[in-house]
């Protein structure tokens, strides 16, 4: 028998996501009262950096899923 | 007089010994070098040395200011940590042309003019291919030659530029050159492709998965930051670079989601990260070569970590796919912490190397109000985080157990990427250090409240990203495929202009021969039988488009019997005339040589 590890336990992959929500609230909450002092208008506007990363990525995967993949993925022998 | 010797040497010559030596004393040896050259580097004044004439020209093979210092400490940095890496490896082969392919990067960075610099950019090349063959796979042989190809075309658009350089200005001395001209393009280009520059990067992305795993270490660390620096000196505030950066930035991290093999989702990053380079010597301020190079800098550190944290995993088990691997946390767990800390520095998180250096390009392109550059390179810091930060670690440690069970890497390799870790860590939480040695000084702070909530907020909202796609199955499955890339152009261009050679080609060339060897000489055969008759023919016939109606029938038929009765015996009805007057012109024409060859006597 495989020695359980610390991930293989439900409990803890549950563990790990909280925390990680957790710190999601607090840098939101952080972020209103931080004093910015930006080089462009929007650097100032609330959660600017948040709503940026998230929606950059969904569409950097989406992208590259449906849009990238769908014209170059070719089968590994492709060259040979 | 200097104590010293070329900063290149010492690893030139040095390599040359490597076979000598056998077990542990080989190893002493090799780890001996970097130190070695780097003591014999710091007994060298800045300034330029030895100058040798060569035709008329002045040749600096040295030349030392604090631009090429910082590349001369990371080179020794790096080299020394690659090398303990690699002293496990039981081929002499590979440990020479490593440590030749280290020195030749040395005579790169340190070369006064561009003569010596290019000397060293083809040694470069070739130990570099060497490194891919090493391999010994069909995959790597075939790569290593497409790589020795675009180097060497590469390497001519530099030379030639290089000689119609000099003959333009007269000199060979490497300083700033504008981009005005073919020199110029020509040399501009030459440092592109070793840049990876989009449509010039896919020898990256096609060679470096497919070189050995210590190889590769080396490799990703010396080429490209080759070409940053050489750019830095020669082509500072360039403006068409910051856009050639901003496009490295951002096309490579769409392939990088894709991509099932974990070193090649590495080499696209790296393109990634040499972007911001580009961008910062582009804008060419004292913060955006400071912030170039700082990158370069922090980058041979975290990227030679990445490659040496995927390397130690495909050295235990043989496997670098996404779809083969996961869990490995479990039997790797200090490679997997390594890697961790190799994913936070290339993201940038606060107290990680990149954090202190990417935000200076950052910085140089928000003082300089290049909006849509900015924008596009913090969607690509938002993209490195995804692909680099994320898919990497968690493809291979975590994920799905792929229920490999193995031990952890050599210890001389857990040695190598735990000092680079520690210099990652040691840069992004202690910067001063860094910034002191900067070509540029510096006159930046990264860890602003703001800054830091930025980039936390940016990084972790990314991370969110990736979480939820992850969770609802959105997220890309892993494939076994392959992605095409700009090498198709020559990979399956080569096939198509084979084709073109044996089809469509051999057939115009089967005409081409039939024509000029068969039907035009028989052709004129035939018509020298009687050239007369043919020009009667030729002529009523032209005669016959211009005639009025009611002559046509009387043209057609006596064209009729001209074609009859050819090639006849037209010949005998000449006049008498004719030919005296033939006999007379030949006359003339011998008394006109005559008279010529005549005067000139």
């Amino acid at each position: 028998m495989d020695k359980q590890h610390i991930f293989d336990k439900p409990k803890n992959v549950t563990r790990l996501l909280v925390f990680f929500y957790a710190i999601l609230v607090i840098l939101v909450a952080i972020d209103f009262v931080i004093q910015k002092h930006p080089h462009f208008a929007w650097e100032e506007w609330p959660q600017f950096f948040a709503v940026f990363g998230f929606v950059a990525c969904v569409l950097l995967v989406l992208v590259s899923k449906y849009v990238l993949r769908p014209l170059v993925k070719r089968k590994e022998d492709y060259y040979d | 007089m200097i104590n010293a010797v070329h900063p290149a040497l010492v690893f030139m010559a040095g390599a040359l010994l490597i076979p000598l030596l056998k077990g542990k004393a080989k190893s002493a040896y090799m780890l001996l070098l970097p130190i070695l050259s780097f003591m014999n580097l710091l007994q060298i004044p800045a300034g330029s040395h030895w100058v040798i004439g060569f035709l008329e020209y002045n040749l600096t093979l040295c030349k030392i200011d604090r631009l090429s210092m910082v590349f001369g400490y990371i080179f020794h940095i790096i080299s020394f940590i690659a090398i303990l890496y690699a002293i496990n490896v039981k081929d002499d082969g590979q440990h020479v042309a490593a440590v030749l392919y280290s020195g030749a990067a040395l005579g790169v960075v340190y070369a006064g003019d561009l003569f010596t610099l290019f000397i060293f950019w083809e040694i470069m090349a070739v130990t570099a291919t060497y490194l891919i063959w090493a391999r010994r796979t069909k995959a790597s042989s075939s790569a290593g030659m497409r790589y020795l190809m675009v180097h060497l075309f590469g390497g001519l658009c530099l030379l030639v530029g290089i000689i119609l350089q000099l003959h333009n200005t007269g000199s060979v001395e490497f300083g700033h050159i504008d981009l005005d001209g073919l020199a110029s393009v020509l040399i501009f280009i030459g440092f592109g492709i070793n840049c990876a520059w989009p449509g010039f990067h896919s020898w990256l992305t096609d060679a470096y998965p497919e070189a050995t795993i210590t190889g590769t270490v080396f490799l990703s660390a010396f080429t490209t930051k080759c070409a940053v620096y050489a750019l830095a000196r020669g082509f500072a505030g360039t403006e068409i670079l910051i856009w050639i950066g901003a496009a490295m930035a951002a096309f490579p991290i769409f392939y990088a989601v894709i991509e099932n093999d974990l070193r090649r989702v590495l080499s696209y990053s790296l393109i990634n990260q040499v972007g911001f380079m580009v961008v910062g010597i582009g804008i060419g301020t004292e913060l955006g070569i400071n912030g170039a190079v700082a990158h370069a800098f922090a980058d041979i550190l975290f990227k030679g970590l990445l490659f040496m944290a995927m390397g130690a995993v495909m050295h235990q088990t043989g496997k670098i796919n996404c779809t083969d691997l996961g869990g490995l946390y479990k039997s790797m767990p200090v490679t997997a912490i390594f890697c961790v800390i190799g994913a936070a520095s290339i993201s940038a998180f606060p107290l990680f190397s990149a954090f202190a250096t990417k935000s200076m390009v950052m910085d140089a392109t928000a003082k300089d109000h290049l909006t849509v550059i900015w924008f596009i390179l913090l969607f690509a810091s938002a993209g490195v985080f995804h692909h680099a930060g994320i898919k990497i670690p968690f493809f291979a440690f975590f994920s799905h157990d792929s229920g490999i069970r193995t031990k952890e890497a050599p210890l001389n390799m857990l040695l190598a990427m735990g000092i680079a870790a520690f210099l990652c860590i040691f840069i992004g939480s202690f910067p001063g250090y860094l910034y002191r040695i900067l070509p540029y000084p510096v006159d930046y702070a990264p860890y602003t409240a703001p800054h830091v909530m930025a980039q936390l907020q940016l990084l972790f909202f990314s991370a969110l990203a990736f979480t939820l796609l992850m969770l609802s199955g959105i997220y890309p499955a892993e494939i076994r495929a392959i992605n095409i890339d700009a090498d198709w152009a020559y990979r399956k261009g080569s096939k198509a202009f084979m084709w073109l050679l044996t089809n469509p080609m051999s057939k115009f060339g089967a005409w081409i021969s039939r024509t000029v060897f068969d039907v035009i000489p028989s052709a004129l055969g035939w018509a020298s039988r009687n050239p007369v008759a043919i020009l009667k023919i030729a002529s009523d016939s032209l005669l016959l488009k211009f005639a009025v109606p009611e002559k046509r029938d009387e043209i057609r038929r006596r064209i009729q019997r001209e074609k009859e009765i050819y090639p006849g015996d037209i010949i005998r009805h000449w006049p008498i005339g004719t030919r005296v007057l033939w006999a007379i012109l030949f006359f003339l024409a011998y008394l006109l040589v005559n008279y010529l060859s005549g005067v000139k006597q």
